[in-house]
């Protein structure tokens, strides 16, 4: 293994392991909330909420660094929130890159929930209403396990898409090894100093993991593919 | 706690909705089955949504049996999760991640232990689903999921059960799987039941009590067999137009494979249905069956003649036809017979005429 991944390497695989567990586990709990807000309202704000939240689909990875970089930075509003609340300043943190990512892999995450949240209907939560269950109730015993193929769908996407993220990345984490130097930017860092073989290793690793993430994400859901 | 009628249902609802409105006033009885009839849109399914307090309801008060669930004036609004109410939804709503005994389980586990009347064992007993329970919903037939459904209800000990056209996605087959059990609920629980229907043959069946709803109004709330009886009414039932009628098997002649019904009126003969003696029965009678003649016939293929007086004689929508109400002591009934009879046989209030019933059906 040594001479194939050198310790930088092992470095920034587990770095985006880490980073892409928390992303997940972060979007998940914020993502539940708006997912099953955007399944059942009817409110005006449904629109613009759903727009907004697909944005990072069609967006420059680049674009959204740029407005975290600028906003989170010494002079930018959540720059100085971030101080301000003795958190420091994030770009070129960690933290900072968590942030990046959970915004970058929303959508990935919302919209596979929604999807199942929708597909539930109001049926099975009448039921459980007459039934004597509270709201509250109702979700942990109908919904969650009714809309499970779409916890799945959502988590393994999300991870997946955190893994891959580069551009995001590169204008707010920078390339700091061991604090935000992911598996991405390690590949780019290995090809500008033409480390070809060693880019190769990595690549061709993250070629076969997203495959073998497809591949499970197919096999949950074999009649209708996540869009 | 409260000075009302604590044995009865009491509903006054307003449910406004953009293209809909429902304006209902309803006193209906404490026990026995209820049926909310009338074409779709008429407003029946709001109207028992709006009791179960799954739609909102503008304005309203609702008395089950003494018990408040809703009454602006104190401002109480008890959701639907804590109202001690049963409802039987078209499709059965089963859940799809638990076997059937799970699914009889949900409810019940969520009614604390002082309030289970019903048990597991007899709601199970009760719609004949024993050999069911491990069995998951998608496994099922549409009747056997509808009767799960409903032993799932009656599980939480409901002090009201509402029932929203429950046989409506059922063929004819699975719908004759299910009446029977329906009607044992009627004979064996001590609850009300309300029982939304567009068919007038379940009504005559299951009801004790009929409220007809148009346009989200009340056309008629009353006992069905009085109300059955009525001609001053917009009924809308054209050739379901007729009586139900109560009585009790009396006789059965083997011979002829007939079975004697004695009503208050008079008997009646009908195919023997295998119903053991002195059975309480319904029969049914169709408008369009009775036909009127001044002299009792004893070369008709008739069986059943019974002596009547015309009380009523009131015109239908098509211009040729009429409804007469006669009373056979006591007991209403109503003819269908065209005008020109009625000038033929000069019909009129008071007349004593013979009522020919070419069919009677047992329903239950």
């Amino acid at each position: 293994m040594e001479s194939i991944l050198s310790p930088s390497d092992l470095g920034a695989i587990t770095l985006t392991l880490k980073l892409a567990s928390v992303t997940t586990l972060l979007l998940l709990l914020i993502g539940t909330p708006i997912a099953w807000w955007l399944a059942r309202t009817t409110s005006l704000w449904r629109g613009p909420v759903s727009a907004l939240v697909a944005l990072p689909l069609v967006l420059p990875p680049t674009v959204l660094g740029f407005y975290l970089l600028v906003s989170l930075g010494p002079n930018g509003p959540l720059g100085q929130l971030t101080q301000a609340l003795g958190l420091g300043l994030l770009p070129f943190t960690f933290a900072g890159l968590v942030v990046g990512s959970v915004l970058y892999s929303m959508p990935f995450v919302i919209q596979p929930l929604q999807n199942a949240f929708s597909v539930i209907g109001e049926g099975p939560l009448e039921a459980a209403a007459t039934l004597r269950a509270s709201p509250l109730d109702r979700f942990f015993t109908v919904v969650l396990p009714l809309a499970r193929p779409g916890f799945l769908t959502a988590i393994i996407l999300g991870f997946a898409h955190t893994v891959g993220e580069f551009g995001v990345v590169l204008m707010i984490g920078g390339n700091i090894p061991d604090e935000t130097r992911v598996i991405s930017v390690q590949i780019y860092d290995h090809v500008e100093a033409l480390e070809y073989t060693q880019a190769h290793w990595l690549s061709a690793g993250m070629l076969l993991f997203s495959f073998l993430v497809l591949l499970l994400l197919y096999s949950f859901n074999p009649a209708k593919p996540p869009r | 706690m409260n000075q009302s009628n604590t044995n009865a249902v009491h509903a006054r609802l307003q449910v406004t909705r953009p293209e809909f409105s429902l304006d209902v006033d309803l006193q209906l009885p404490g026990r026995g089955i209820s049926a909310l009839f009338g074409v779709s849109g008429s407003g029946k399914s709001s109207c028992l949504r709006a009791m179960a307090g799954l739609d909102q309801v503008a304005k309203g008060y609702l008395n089950v049996n003494g018990e408040i669930w809703r009454d602006d004036s104190r401002g109480v609004n008890v959701p639907t999760h804590r109202r001690a109410l049963g409802y039987v939804f078209q499709e059965a709503n089963l859940f799809a991640h638990l076997d059937v005994r799970r699914n009889l389980d949900y409810g019940q586990r969520r009614v604390p232990r002082t309030d289970r009347k019903v048990s597991l064992e007899h709601a199970i007993e009760l719609l004949g689903i024993a050999s069911l329970l491990p069995r998951r919903p998608e496994t099922l037939s549409g009747g056997e999921r509808q009767r799960v459904a409903i032993a799932r209800a009656l599980a939480t000990s409901p002090r009201l059960l509402l029932m929203d056209e429950p046989l409506a996605a059922l063929d004819y087959q699975r719908k004759a799987e299910i009446l029977p059990y329906l009607r044992r609920l009627h004979d064996e629980l001590d609850i009300p039941i309300i029982y939304v229907s567009h068919s007038a043959e379940e009504v005559a069946q299951l009801a004790d009590h009929l409220v007809v709803l148009e346009k989200g109004r009340v056309v008629v709330s009353g006992p069905l067999t009085e109300t059955l009886a009525r001609l001053d009414l917009p009924m809308h039932l054209g050739e379901d137009t007729g009586v139900v009628l109560e009585g009790r098997v009396a006789e059965r002649d083997a011979e002829w494979g007939l079975a004697r019904i004695a009503l208050p009126a008079g008997d009646l003969w009908v195919r023997d249905s295998g119903e053991a003696l002195g059975l309480q029965v319904r029969v049914r009678i169709l408008a369009r069956d009775i036909s009127l003649s001044l002299a009792a016939h004893s070369d008709s293929s008739i069986l059943n003649i019974l002596p009547a007086m015309v009380e009523q004689i009131v015109g239908e929508a098509h211009p040729a036809q009429v409804l007469v109400r006669l009373n056979t002591g006591g007991v209403p009934l109503v003819a269908r017979v065209t005008r020109r009879s009625v000038a033929t046989l000069r019909l009129q209030p008071g007349l004593k005429v013979w009522a020919q019933i070419k069919a009677v059906a047992l329903v239950g």
